[in-house]
């Protein structure tokens, strides 16, 4: 699937062949960390099965812990990865549309008492209308960049300043606790069941946008409006409209994650709740080697890329690298990271691993 | 690619200058800052209102004079979607300075100094008699202070300290978080455990609040002996704070009191040790602490699951009154910073009356 690839690679070695896959650089990033992982640690790969408070099985381990906290990133990078194709843009208010979707969640199941004894719809309902809503902002955030042709950041550069004080609005600055044990699930564990949900929320996402990109245009419509919006046109598509629909995925990419966040605490802070999460989505599509400036992509690709950046984030918290000096060293793995898998430096790349080969026949 | 984007950037970072100068232009007409959608309503509201009662006054009709003229005060306050602290802050606020109680006030929020300074300029302007603020920042306030000062306005600090000169205010009215890290230190002393490995979980780096809650317990540590297993900056964030905690059990690592800087961080944390199966409270392995006292924070710690919340005072406005109702008699106050009471709350001094009456 790599979009380097041209007819040429076919003559190319094994190596070059690797090395030109997009694939390549993020697996490599994530081979590399949890081999340092063994090295420093080598127990830290057992995963035990243990009981929780509540008497139930779950599973327990470094590998579950990023399985499991990285499901919400790698769910926001599916979006962020089509947004990113189809408007040559990135789309930075996904934090807050989380705020704001996680708070209409929550304001549905309590009603107006914040501390409800039991809840006042069903869970699924809450979750459809959450749901929708984010879908809606997604919508608004697509309407400006391919209606009014605001560039993607600067549109959404309006719901991120103003997300989080929607969100707070909406439960009228209350900060409601849902006690009922079921919400928890999703977050959490089903009873009986010791994988962590997210995981299984998240595989069913993967799945899902595999099975579209697979069996619909969308794939390559997406990429025909991002690389030339105007022969797309001659062709017979609808930019405008494809370029919405990216951001109405990602905007239900973000109601899927906003369920995931809430019901993992049960309750919800405006102020910091998936903070800076849309860096790191932009981070994954940027560490899975596509272009900002959109075009082709690789799904699977921003997917590993998401899951590296988690394992980097536990892998730190692991190693108890002091609170002030952290950022400095994610951002050090980061610009190593994200300039190796820059589309320059992967041609200059396999362009020296295939004169080397010739040489070698030589 | 690059160019385009490095465009990108050019450009966000353009209309966050061209927001924030709309901001700084105060002599626009009302609504010149849009600081939030929320808050909008409420401050539109206030300065219609505040219109009106100008217009009443001129037409001097119906004005009360004699229950004596209303004290003109602006307050400047964060943005609620902060956190319940800022929530129930506000709420005081908004209760206490009334026109029943003699003011009329007027509401400003602001996330940035920018926002804040841009609405202190406009209450100036306004000839408010009073300025209340909790500033987002400590620095970049001389020049409102000053033109406060010129215009023969009082500027009372509230919740937050301000850098300057004492001569720029008339009183600080705030909390100690040194103190409430000292009693929280203390606290943990008093228990007398056998071991001491503490997981610290740190709030936003650089904030008073962390500041003083991280020092007391650094420094008790050094001169007990006790030992830090890990610290670490959560940023407030219960979602962080429960990674972290998770971490550390995934690691092996024995640990049996967590020291979260505030409530959402301790609740983060126990929810990791919920899913490992670990006991906490009171009698049981991990002893919690958190900081804050919301409503929830103490309920855990009545029934148990928690150990200790120390107290973040947020009811500031009776003592801004107070303060006010003095300096209208001519009387300056005793000292310019008044720190507000706060205590910590374990098991033996929680009942519901204190639940009602402190939670947030």
């Amino acid at each position: 699937m790599g979009t380097n690839q041209v007819s040429k690679s076919k003559e190319g070695s094994l190596l070059t062949r690797m090395t030109r896959n997009q694939m390549f650089i993020p697996l490599v990033a994530l081979a590399a960390l949890l081999l340092f992982n063994l090295i420093l640690d080598p127990s830290s790969f057992a995963v035990t099965m243990d009981e929780n408070s509540a008497g139930n099985p779950v599973l327990s381990g470094f590998l579950v812990n990023i399985l499991d906290n990285g499901s919400e990133l790698a769910i926001l990078a599916i979006g962020m990865t089509l947004v990113t194709a189809a408007s040559g843009g990135q789309d930075i208010s996904v934090g807050a549309a989380i705020a704001i979707s996680g708070s209409v969640l929550l304001r549905v199941l309590c009603g107006s008492n914040t501390r409800p004894e039991t809840l006042q719809a069903p869970i699924i309902v809450a979750f459809l209308v959450a749901f929708v809503v984010a879908m809606l902002f997604g919508a608004f955030n697509g309407v400006l960049v391919a209606v009014f042709r605001i560039q993607p950041m600067v549109a959404t550069l309006i719901l991120y300043t103003a997300g989080r004080s929607i969100a707070s609005w909406v439960n009228n600055n209350e900060l409601p606790i849902i006690g009922e044990p079921s919400f928890g699930y999703f977050g959490g564990f089903i009873p009986g069941i010791p994988i962590p949900t997210p995981i299984f929320i998240a595989i069913l996402c993967l799945v899902a946008i595999w099975l579209v990109l697979k069996f619909t245009n969308l794939r390559l419509y997406t990429q025909s409006v991002g690389i030339n919006e105007n022969s797309a046109r001659l062709n017979g598509l609808n930019p405008t409209f494809i370029k919405i629909l990216s951001f109405v995925i990602l905007g239900a990419c973000v109601g899927v994650a906003a369920l995931i966040k809430v019901s993992r605490l049960a309750t919800i802070n405006y102020g910091v709740i998936a903070k800076d999460i849309e860096m790191d989505a932009i981070l994954a599509v940027a560490l899975g080697g596509n272009a900002l400036s959109g075009g082709k992509f690789n799904m699977a690709a921003s997917v590993v890329g998401a899951y590296v950046i988690q394992c980097l984030t536990t892998t730190l918290y692991k190693f108890n690298v002091p609170s002030a000096a952290l950022p400095a060293y994610k951002a050090v793995v980061v610009i190593l990271l994200v300039v190796l898998s820059s589309p320059v430096v992967r041609t200059k790349l396999s362009a020296l691993t295939s004169q080397a080969k010739r040489k070698e026949a030589a | 690619m690059r160019r385009k984007f490095v465009g990108f950037l050019l450009c966000a970072a353009m209309t966050a200058t061209l927001l924030a100068g709309c901001g700084g232009g105060s002599d626009t007409k009302k609504e010149t800052d849009a600081p939030a959608a929320a808050t909008e309503g409420t401050k539109a509201a206030a300065d219609s209102k505040a219109a009106e009662d100008t217009k009443a006054a001129e037409g001097n009709t119906q004005a009360p004079a004699a229950s004596g003229e209303l004290i003109k005060i602006g307050i400047i306050n964060n943005d609620t979607s902060e956190s319940g602290y800022r929530v129930a802050n506000d709420r005081d606020l908004q209760r206490k300075f009334t026109e029943e109680n003699g003011y009329d006030a007027t509401f400003a929020y602001g996330k940035t100094n920018d926002e804040q300074v841009a609405a202190a300029n406009k209450m100036i302007q306004d000839g408010v008699d009073y300025l209340a603020i909790a500033a987002a920042n400590t620095s970049g306030w001389d020049k409102v202070l000053q033109d406060a000062k010129d215009a023969g306005i009082r500027v009372i600090l509230y919740d937050r300290v301000i850098d300057a000169d004492e001569e720029f205010y008339a009183a600080s009215i705030v909390s100690d978080m040194a103190k409430e890290g000292e009693t929280a230190a203390n606290w943990l002393k008093d228990q007398n455990l056998e071991s001491y490995n503490i997981i610290h979980l740190q709030g936003q780096m650089g904030s008073s609040a962390q500041v003083g809650r991280s020092e007391a317990l650094v420094n008790m540590a050094q001169a007990e002996g006790w030992n830090i297993v890990t610290q670490q900056c959560a940023d407030w964030n219960a979602e962080t704070a429960q990674q972290i905690v998770q971490s550390v059990i995934d690691a092996g690592t024995d640990f049996n009191v967590i020291y979260a800087e505030n409530d959402n961080m301790a609740d983060g944390a126990v929810k990791a040790l919920d899913k490992a199966g670990i006991k906490h409270g009171v009698g049981e392995k991990v002893v919690i602490m958190g900081f804050d006292c919301n409503t929830f924070a103490l309920e855990n710690v009545m029934n148990g699951t928690w150990n200790y919340d120390g107290q973040c005072n947020p009811y500031q406005a009776d003592m801004i009154d107070e303060v006010i109702k003095n300096l209208e008699n001519g009387q300056e106050p005793a000292q310019k910073t008044i720190i507000m009471e706060e205590v910590g709350f374990d098991q033996s001094n929680v009942t519901q009356e204190v639940i009602d009456q402190f939670g947030i």
